[in-house]
């Protein structure tokens, strides 16, 4: 609420001004751009790798496993110095890029990675207690019944985590768009072009732009308070069965 | 006929080589407090290389630390230019090949096209009495500068401590040990000269905030003269913020012409007006000195002064200097001091 009141402290054409600038809509374009890879990305990664955690005894699954939490457990700054290190001007990968003229950290490609590295563990961490817990009497019993193996995906397995996966992905966008550190080392905070909502707004507030800064920070403050309205939704419609993927 | 299509031709290639107007585009990267500045120079270069050439360039800015700023372009952030707090953070990028090492030489006033100098801003009042150097240093006193690990400008204000210290005590040590009671004051080092000039405008910590003067003047003119003076030393430095042209990326972007123009133009007399926003009113006639001692001398400061590791840390900071003949010797030549008295 206060952030709301910061934004509209100058009047109603002050925060449409501070929205509609050149460099905040661009900030809101690559944070939108960001979310729009990151999430369908890690979709796809959560479920591919939640089904193979829960469902299929492999060596390496707890290895797996860890992997995924590292995102977790590894502070963003340093996931964006990994990035550093490996696309930067004396990163392994660099003579790769050069020959290819690729840019990666300090344009969009690099803040795109950083997002999807730090919003990875969400949608799998999310899926696979649950797909645990539910067991996989139904993939044997759609398989027994002559079902193959995408058929059992398709129409037994998703179907029944549909809501934790929903979950999952709303909790993914949020950090996605929110990620502050990771971003900020891989950005170059060059205006009008690698500067995400977040950083723009700690841009303005250092400028003395204090009305405009709040105007962008209501933004995902709003975002926040969707992402929080659409969860309790969830989860007075479907709360035991989301219990269940939070016990553990 | 065929002389006819010729002539046609010859005409839409003349016509298509004097239409096409290029759009080009660089990156400034740069330090703190010339945001305001910058935002201010770029539309108007725009708008004299546009008369100039018919050619449309579009500046992209980047600010941060001056040290952190170098580091990024040392990891290869693409600038075509860069406008540091000083010359050593230029020298790291030209460390790197990136520029000719004596890239100091290619401009005027070692290719320094402003000059500043560091202030105290103390708030209304002035209620701790802070006259001076010393009331800084002081018990009980609370300093709010950046990091002179990552910031341009807390480097000046570490060695405008130093000259004041230097001069008073006339030994190594007794500067040594003012300026280690004065960081012992600072509680909290930021990592850029904005971020600090926020947490004590802002945020409202700390007694006095050691600042760029053009950064002393935006903070009152923003948030009011009832709420902040402007405190003059008696001793300071006169900060000599550089730019070059990162040639390579420059020539491999094909920008260096336009880059080059762009920096030039920050010497023209029409750029005088912005220039002053970063020149400081109090010392309108400062002379430049033809080589700065300063500047010259960064490599040792940073080496002795700003030694990375445990040394630097904040309570310890000063300790670090190293007490070698020929960096005592250089001490006593490194920094060029001059007195806000007598240009009052």
């Amino acid at each position: 609420m206060l952030v709301f009141a910061e934004a509209l402290r100058n009047g109603l054409g002050t925060y449409v001004k501070a929205i509609t600038d050149p460099d905040a809509l661009s900030a809101i374009k690559l944070t939108l751009i960001a979310a729009g890879i990151a999430v369908p990305a890690n979709l796809v990664f959560g479920v591919a790798a939640a089904w193979a955690i829960a469902k299929f005894e492999f060596r390496g699954k707890t290895f797996l496993t860890t992997l995924i939490d590292l995102p977790f457990s590894v502070s963003p700054v340093v996931a964006g110095l990994i990035y550093v290190l490996m696309f930067g001007a004396s990163g392994w990968a660099r003579p790769l890029l050069d020959t290819a003229d690729i840019q990666i950290i300090f344009a969009v490609p690099g803040i795109v990675l950083a997002t999807i590295f730090v919003t990875f563990p969400f949608i799998a961490r999310e899926l696979i207690p649950l797909m645990q817990q539910q067991g996989t009497d139904d993939e044997q019993a759609a398989l027994s019944l002559g079902a193959n193996g995408w058929q059992t995906f398709w129409y037994v397995t998703l179907p029944n985590v549909k809501w934790a996966l929903l979950y999952g992905v709303l909790l993914c966008n949020a950090r996605a768009m929110g990620e502050f550190g990771a971003v900020s080392v891989v950005s170059g905070h060059i205006r009008g072009q690698t500067n995400t909502m977040p950083l723009h707004v700690e841009i303005l507030y250092n400028e003395y732009n204090f009305a405009a800064s709040f105007a962008v920070a209501s933004l995902l403050a709003g975002l926040a308070l969707l992402t929080l309205a659409l969860k309790s939704f969830l989860e007075a419609r479907h709360g035991s069965e989301l219990a269940r993927s939070q016990k553990h | 006929m065929k002389r006819t299509i010729q002539f046609l031709t010859l005409a839409l290639a003349l016509g298509v080589g004097s239409a096409t107007a290029e759009d080009v585009e660089l990156l400034n990267v740069s330090y703190d407090p010339t945001r305001e500045l910058y935002s201010e120079y770029n539309p108007a270069f725009a708008a004299y290389w546009k008369e100039k050439t018919g050619d449309t360039v579009t500046i992209n800015q980047s600010h941060g630390g001056s040290g952190k700023q170098a580091r990024s372009v040392v990891d290869g952030l693409e600038a075509d230019v860069v406008t540091l707090a000083l010359a050593a953070d230029i020298d790291a990028v030209a460390a790197k090949g990136l520029l000719p090492t004596d890239w100091q030489q290619s401009r005027a006033h070692n290719s320094s096209p402003y000059t500043s100098t560091i202030v105290f801003l103390v708030r209304k009042g002035n209620p701790k009495g802070i006259k001076d150097w010393d009331d800084v240093a002081k018990p009980g006193v609370v300093v709010v500068t950046p990091n002179p690990k990552t910031s341009g400008g807390a480097r000046w204000n570490y060695l405008a401590a130093w000259a004041y210290a230097k001069k008073k005590t006339g030994s190594d040590e007794g500067a040594k040990q003012f300026v280690t009671e004065l960081f012992r004051n600072a509680p909290i080092l930021d990592t850029a000269a904005r971020g600090s000039t926020i947490t004590f405008v802002q945020r409202e910590i700390g007694d006095v905030l050691l600042a760029w003067e053009n950064e002393a003047f935006l903070s009152v003119n923003e948030l009011g003269p009832d709420k902040f003076e402007i405190v003059v030393p008696s001793l300071s430095v006169l900060a000599e913020p550089p730019v070059a042209t990162v040639n390579q990326i420059a020539r491999k972007h094909g920008t260096l012409e336009v880059a080059s123009a762009y920096l030039d133009y920050l010497y023209s007399p029409g750029a005088s007006a912005w220039r002053r926003g970063i020149i400081t009113a109090r010392h309108p006639h400062t002379p430049i000195p033809p080589i700065s001692p300063v500047s010259r001398n960064w490599n040792w400061c940073r080496s002795t002064h700003l030694a990375a590791g445990p040394r630097c840390n904040r309570s310890t900071l000063p300790t670090a200097v190293s007490s070698t003949r020929s960096s005592r010797a250089a001490a006593r030549s490194a920094v060029t001091v001059t007195t806000a008295a007598s240009s009052k």
